[in-house]
């Protein structure tokens, strides 16, 4: 194949701005795209044997530790309230575009706690099913790891995701710090379908409190039937290994898609009611403010989203030239279906491809080929769900809303990049 | 032919025995909890005031414990303070300049014992009593004037009281509203 084979023709451009049509992969045959295509350059430098290559290295470990040399790959952290005033209080990010595939390392996965971190022995933790039920029911960690376990990729998103797109002004922050209270797992548990069918629950009881043992106690309300069709987990595991502290150790809830907070960390107690309990966090805060004064309340699922990851803010120039622009979709509501990229603010879309399997409520990763030539460019992503329920601009998100709300903002991201290279946040 | 059908029937019973039972048996590893057992973690509070425990409070005694435990990150008289106001704001909701507080915005006052008795003080969450918890209460309810000073908030009183904004929430639950 020459090199006038591989270089994408004027056929395959999708969309202004440089994006190249998916068939131009599926023609060259080409997985990773610089690679193949940049050009070919001489060097004089003979190869140089290292260190490493003539000497033994470490000895085995019992516990592996990312390379010293990636240690710049962490999770940004921010407290919310001025420090001494509550600093468990807080969140730390998903650094999202310095991560590839689907799956967030487990020391990575992004944190919201309200009140710190609990240090739990898992000998002295209890759990506890009872309120409209038939026989209330305690539960040791060795009682539960009798239970069968079933596994599955879901993603948890806190509803106050992309809060710096909610300010005025367009924030210039990475990635991850504007989009990365979400992360993506293997979750191994417990189906809680399984431990209420242990207890009973009385048909009237179509609410449920779910409660966390850290001091905050942090409590909300669930509707049952989102566990009585087996889509409730008490996960153990995280990754293959038992959850970290900070995602709930010894045991958490996952409610698949549905708002990051009802994903009750610690979980010690699951109460039975006939009706929501009208915690803290689903009156005061989780809901949302419409212009008309009436807000908004148990908005459980998360809104189709997408954000491309590279290139995006502050992981350095966009070089000209054929490359990739790379991301992440999701939707609480099902499986990616597609997700289209505009190089031109939006003028023009073209589709890109995604990673297989895109798995219901999980993390999707898509790719696109482009070719920039150096003139400025805005580079936008626009993810579809298997709903039909199509991404919003930031300002039909906005619309319906007073001023400053953003649970459950999943408006489109714009990157745009300057003759330079340089990538800024902007809103369209 | 009965003889067949006969044993066929016996089989698929026992099949039937076997497959309802055999899930349940095997996965029955909780013990029995009483509700006396169960007192120390039963601490929601529903709307309708289930779950308040005895005592009552007034907000000249909350003033008291606020100044001492609460103004620090809440503010003198609620306002103001690095986590946020609790008071005031009531009637803003619909001005860009709203203000979400205890009394502009939370639709329920049992919410507000729920959370401080479980959660608050944030450095010492559960050393208020009981009393004290339903006296701050009422401090709180009382700087957003919806009670008096002298009223007497318990178990009763306390579900029974209207907040300003009870009907200001539009419920998503199955379905957002067409």
């Amino acid at each position: 194949m020459s090199s006038s084979d591989i270089l994408p023709r004027s056929e395959d451009r999708a969309a202004s701005g440089g994006l190249i049509s998916r068939r131009w992969l599926l023609r060259t045959g080409l997985a990773a795209v610089p690679a193949s295509v940049v050009a070919t350059q001489v060097s004089a430098d003979q190869l140089r044997v290292p260190d490493w290559s003539s000497t033994p290295g470490l000895v085995q470990s019992p516990y592996g530790q990312p390379s010293p040399f990636e240690s710049h790959v962490t999770r940004p952290v921010l407290g919310l309230f001025p420090e001494g005033i509550g600093d468990g209080s807080g969140v730390s990010f998903t650094p999202l575009e310095k991560l590839a595939g689907t799956i967030t390392p487990n020391g990575l996965f992004f944190e919201r706690h309200h009140s710190g971190i609990p240090e739990i022995d898992p000998d002295q933790h209890e759990f506890v099913i009872h309120g409209m039920v038939r026989q209330p029911l305690r539960f040791s960690m060795s009682d539960l790891l009798n239970y069968p376990m079933t596994t599955r990729t879901a993603f948890i998103e806190c509803a106050g995701n992309s809060l710096f797109n909610s300010l005025d002004e367009a924030q210039q922050r990475s990635a991850g710090e504007i989009h990365g209270l979400i992360g993506n797992a293997e979750w191994t548990g417990i189906s809680l379908a399984t431990l209420l069918q242990e207890t009973g629950v009385d048909p009237a009881g179509t609410w449920m409190l779910a409660e966390g043992a850290d001091a905050a106690k942090k409590s909300r309300s669930i509707p049952i039937s989102k566990a009585l069709n087996g889509d409730a987990m008490i996960a153990l595991y995280q990754n293959g290994e038992r959850l970290r502290p900070e995602q709930g150790y010894p045991m958490r809830l996952v409610v698949p898609g549905w708002q990051g907070s009802m994903n009750i960390k610690w979980l010690r107690r699951i109460k039975v009611m006939s009706g929501a309990t009208h915690t803290k966090d689903e009156t005061s805060k989780y809901t949302l403010l419409q212009k008309d004064g009436l807000a908004r309340q148990f908005t459980h699922e998360l809104g189709v989203k997408s954000v491309i990851t590279g290139p995006s803010y502050g992981i350095g120039p966009v070089r000209k030239g054929l490359q990739q622009i790379t991301g992440v979709a999701w939707s609480g509501a099902g499986r990616i279906t597609g997700v289209e990229i505009s190089a031109d603010g939006g003028q023009s879309w073209a589709a890109a491809a995604l990673q297989a399997p895109a798995l219901p409520q999980a993390m999707t990763r898509f790719s696109i080929a482009w070719d920039w030539t150096g003139g400025s460019a805005t580079l936008m992503s626009r993810a579809t769900d298997e709903t039909g329920t199509v991404q919003p601009t930031r300002s039909d998100w906005y619309a319906p809303y007073a001023a400053g709300q953003l649970y459950h903002q999943n408006a489109i991201q714009s990157w745009a990049i300057d003759a330079k290279g340089d990538v800024s946040n902007v809103y369209v | 032919m009965c003889m067949y059908d006969c044993r066929s029937n016996g089989f698929a019973i026992l099949l039937m025995l076997l497959v309802t039972a055999l899930p349940v048996d095997a996965q029955q590893h909780g013990t029995a909890i009483t509700e006396a057992e169960l007192q120390p973690w039963d601490i929601s509070i529903a709307p309708d005031g289930h779950g308040l425990p005895e005592g009552s409070g007034t907000a000249q005694l909350g003033a008291e414990i606020y100044a001492g435990s609460c103004a620090f990150c809440h503010g003198d008289s609620a306002r103001g303070g690095p986590a946020g106001s609790l008071a005031g704001g009531i009637g803003t909701l619909t001005l860009d300049a709203h203000e979400k507080t205890v009394g502009s915005y939370w639709p329920y006052s049992t919410t507000v014992f729920d959370y401080i008795r479980r959660a608050m003080p944030y450095f010492a969450p559960g050393s208020l009593t009981d009393e004290e918890v339903y006296a701050v209460t009422a401090y709180l309810l009382h700087v957003n004037g919806i009670i008096s000073e002298n009223f007497v908030l318990d178990a009763d009183t306390l579900p029974a009281i209207q907040m300003p904004n009870r009907d200001g929430f539009i419920s998503h639950w199955p379905d957002a509203p067409k």
